[in-house]
């Protein structure tokens, strides 16, 4: 039960393990480990990358598609593009404050293969000319925190990082930095903001673009561990072996964290767009089926901000733009499985609370509607529904992102799909995400809602109360008893 | 007011120069203090406000902002039961209500020995290994009521002193980047263009003017 549970992380055959190899390995954390375990030897792209000129390597990382796995998709080659030329300093923010719920891989990689994201890190700033590197690690992760610190330590003994790395004139330092807890930091002006030693709140885009207006104003390109764990692969493998995978889109394999109820949760990495989400559940080496005995019910593609998904989404493939289309994202990787014994309503609770907590309060739609949400959920989970709620909890959520808002085509009562993203009245998405729970549940299941909505009598202090009542009474608004 | 024991102050102190801009040293701070005294005092955000130059109450604003800066002292064990989604889907609830049980709080509230703080946290990042708890940040993965229990029990026996530290320790191998080590941490209006970038820049720039002035580009190009 101590928190040593080495999560699965099996191959589909001929899938690569692009940076997931070293997960097993009991010492591939250390350099000794990097530089002779797992699918590649580390430090050598960094040694090829210093031969290169740092326009070649964007441009490898730029054919290559590697897209952003923080939740945007972004490809990495086009956002280091959009640095203003001349403008210096640059900065490099590494965003490891994971914290979306269902998500769960960015730890994994900065525990079990420091050196991978170190490397990584390093390719990047080689390639946009980083003055500095700063590694933000979420604050609750002490064990990501320490091997952090200790492969960097580890890489400035050997030369690897710091002065004049490995002799050549590339210099630049690495710094280890930690949160102290709040979801919203993950936002990357959020995440800029708290490294500036302020309150993590979100800024206004435009015009604060990171790679334009970032770290202490200067040009700052965000990229998620993920991201970058992708690099020594693909520079000791090169571009085509990288695009063999996946699709031309989506290139590449994906770290996917699956839980909730299937059989064998776990960390896997698979192929991007080509892996389905049956696969994913019912595969052996996978999620090897909903847990037995039961059914789906539904899922969440890409963390809690994402619309959910129903059974008749299983046979779609995890492509970003094509689960875009479907009313979705793939977001972080996280893949929450819920099956018939779950309650629609509960679990939008939990997830709209958790929006309600950690909304940073600059905006008033997210942080006052975020609050409403949670108030009015709780109160129809406690049995004090009124008649009206529903459509008070939509008419709440319109106000933090107005017009129809992206839910999964519903086949069986002919509704199409809204595609994502969704519209916001808000500085961030946070506010919005608030409500992909809730359309998504009363969409499909408003029965259970009605159903906790109790019809309450009318209780009165005289059994005569009212003398010629009309028939018809229209008492006030939200009347109770009245279905 | 100096609250940080000389030794933490010679840390902080080489914390800051790790950062082009003192302020930025404001969090991790708040965690050194933290780490000294199982809070964040008063005089600690005094302290550090005149460290990285700023005043109390913006350390304070800070801090008070994020969730791990605790401003009064709590119970030796932080106890965090996830109750997210994953978490919930497997039971994190109804553990969290059997920790409240147990020990007698509700979230929130410290056992009158002072032993346990009971938290209902958000996703903890172990959603595949649900229900998920944190004892002062550290991990206990797919816990049942029973395990909870037993748990505990060894909390407060101190049997589980080795594995998990004083509330406040977070990582406990520090990065070395002492003087000697950093390369180029400099103010940002003090920086230029990095030199590989320049050299490369150059090397472009001369390849193109001599494209430019041979004979058989010159009348496509210049
Ligand atoms: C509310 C919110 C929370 C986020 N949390 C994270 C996070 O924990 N980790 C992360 O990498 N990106 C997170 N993001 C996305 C970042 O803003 C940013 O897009 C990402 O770090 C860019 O890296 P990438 O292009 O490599 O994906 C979050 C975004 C929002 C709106
Ligand atoms: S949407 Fe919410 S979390 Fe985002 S900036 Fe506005 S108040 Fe903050
Ligand atoms: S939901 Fe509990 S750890 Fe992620």
């Amino acid at each position: 039960m101590i928190g040593t549970v080495t999560p699965a992380s099996k191959m589909a055959e001929g899938v690569p393990a692009v940076v997931s190899s070293r997960f097993g390995v009991p010492d591939g954390h250390t350099l000794a480990g990097y530089t002779s375990s797992g699918s590649y030897k580390g430090y050598e792209a960094i040694r090829q990358v210093l031969e290169m000129s740092p326009a070649q390597v964007g441009a490898v990382v730029k054919d290559a598609t590697v897209l952003g796995r923080g939740g945007a998709g972004f490809p990495a080659g086009v956002k280091w593009g959009f640095c203003p030329p001349g403008v210096w300093p640059r900065y490099i923010v590494v965003n490891g404050d994971e914290s979306e719920p269902g998500t769960y891989k960015d730890r994994l990689l900065m525990e079990r293969d420091p050196h991978q994201l170190i490397e990584g890190c390093l390719i990047a700033a080689y390639a946009i000319g980083a003055a500095q590197v700063f590694l933000y690690a979420r604050g609750e992760m002490p064990h990501a925190q320490e091997r952090l610190a200790a492969a960097l330590n580890e890489a400035y003994a050997a030369g690897l990082i710091g002065k004049n790395i490995l002799g050549t004139d590339f210099s630049v330092d690495i710094v280890l930095h930690w949160g102290a807890g709040a979801y919203i930091v993950g936002e990357e002006t959020a995440l800029i903001e708290s490294l500036e030693g302020n309150r993590g709140m979100p800024r206004l885009k435009p015009p604060f673009f990171p790679a334009a207006k970032g770290l202490y104003m200067a040009p700052t390109i965000v990229n998620n561990v993920e991201t970058l764990a992708n690099l020594p692969w693909l520079f000791n493998h090169g571009v085509e072996q990288y695009r063999s995978v996946g699709t031309e889109a989506s290139p590449g394999t994906r770290l996917i964290a699956l839980s909730g109820h299937v059989n064998n949760p776990g960390i896997f990495e698979i192929p991007q767009g080509t892996t389905t989400f049956r696969d994913l559940f019912e595969s052996e080496i996978y999620g090897n089926g909903i847990r037995t005995g039961h059914e789906l019910k539904m899922f969440i593609p890409g963390g809690a901000s994402a619309p959910w998904f129903f059974p008749e989404q299983i046979d779609l493939p995890l492509e970003g733009r094509l689960i875009g289309g479907q009313g979705s994202m793939l977001g972080s990787g996280a893949v929450v499985v819920m099956d018939e014994t779950t309650d629609a309503v509960r679990a939008a609770l939990r997830l709209v609370r958790f929006f309600a907590r950690e909304s940073c309060g600059k905006c008033t739609p997210c942080r006052e509607g975020t609050t409403w949400e949670e108030k009015i959920l709780q109160r129809i989970l406690d049995g004090h529904g009124r008649p009206s709620d529903i459509d008070l909890l939509l008419d709440v959520a319109d106000n933090i992102s107005p017009g129809p808002y992206p839910v999964a085509a519903d086949p069986g009562n002919d509704l199409e799909a809204i595609p994502f993203p969704p519209r916001q009245t808000t500085i961030c998405p946070l506010g919005p995400s608030s409500v992909a729970p809730i359309t998504s549940a009363i969409r499909r299941f408003r029965h259970e809602f009605e159903a906790k909505i109790v019809q309450r009598d009318l209780i009165s202090v005289s059994s005569e109360p009212f003398t010629d009542l009309p028939e018809q009474s229209s008492l006030a608004h939200g009347a109770v008893g009245h279905v | 007011m100096s609250r940080f024991s000389p030794a933490n102050l010679r840390l902080a102190q080489e914390i800051i120069r790790r950062y082009p801009v003192a302020k930025s040293a404001t969090i991790p701070l708040c965690h050194l203090a933290q780490e000294q005294d199982g809070y964040l005092a008063d005089d600690s955000m005094a302290q550090i406000a005149e460290l990285v130059g700023c005043s109390s109450a913006e350390v304070l604003g800070t801090a008070s902002f994020y969730e791990m800066f605790k401003m009064h002292s709590v119970g030796k064990f932080c106890l965090g039961v996830c109750t997210n989604i994953s978490c919930q889907l497997l039971g994190g609830e109804e553990l969290l209500e059997h920790a409240e049980q147990t020990l007698g709080i509700r979230p929130g509230g410290t056992t009158a020995d002072g032993l346990f703080t009971l938290e209902d946290v958000e996703c903890i990042a172990a959603c595949t290994e649900a229900p998920a708890v944190q004892v002062n940040y550290r991990y206990f993965h797919r816990l049942t009521p029973q395990d909870l229990d037993q748990l505990i029990e060894e909390l407060r026996s101190g049997a589980l002193d080795d594995v998990v530290p004083a509330h406040g320790t977070l990582g406990k191998v520090r990065q070395d980047l002492g003087e000697d080590r950093i390369a180029n941490i400099t103010p940002p209006e003090d920086q230029i263009e990095p030199v590989w970038l320049r050299r490369h820049r150059e090397l472009a720039e001369a390849a193109a003017a001599a494209d430019a002035g041979t004979p058989s580009t010159a009348g496509t190009n210049s």
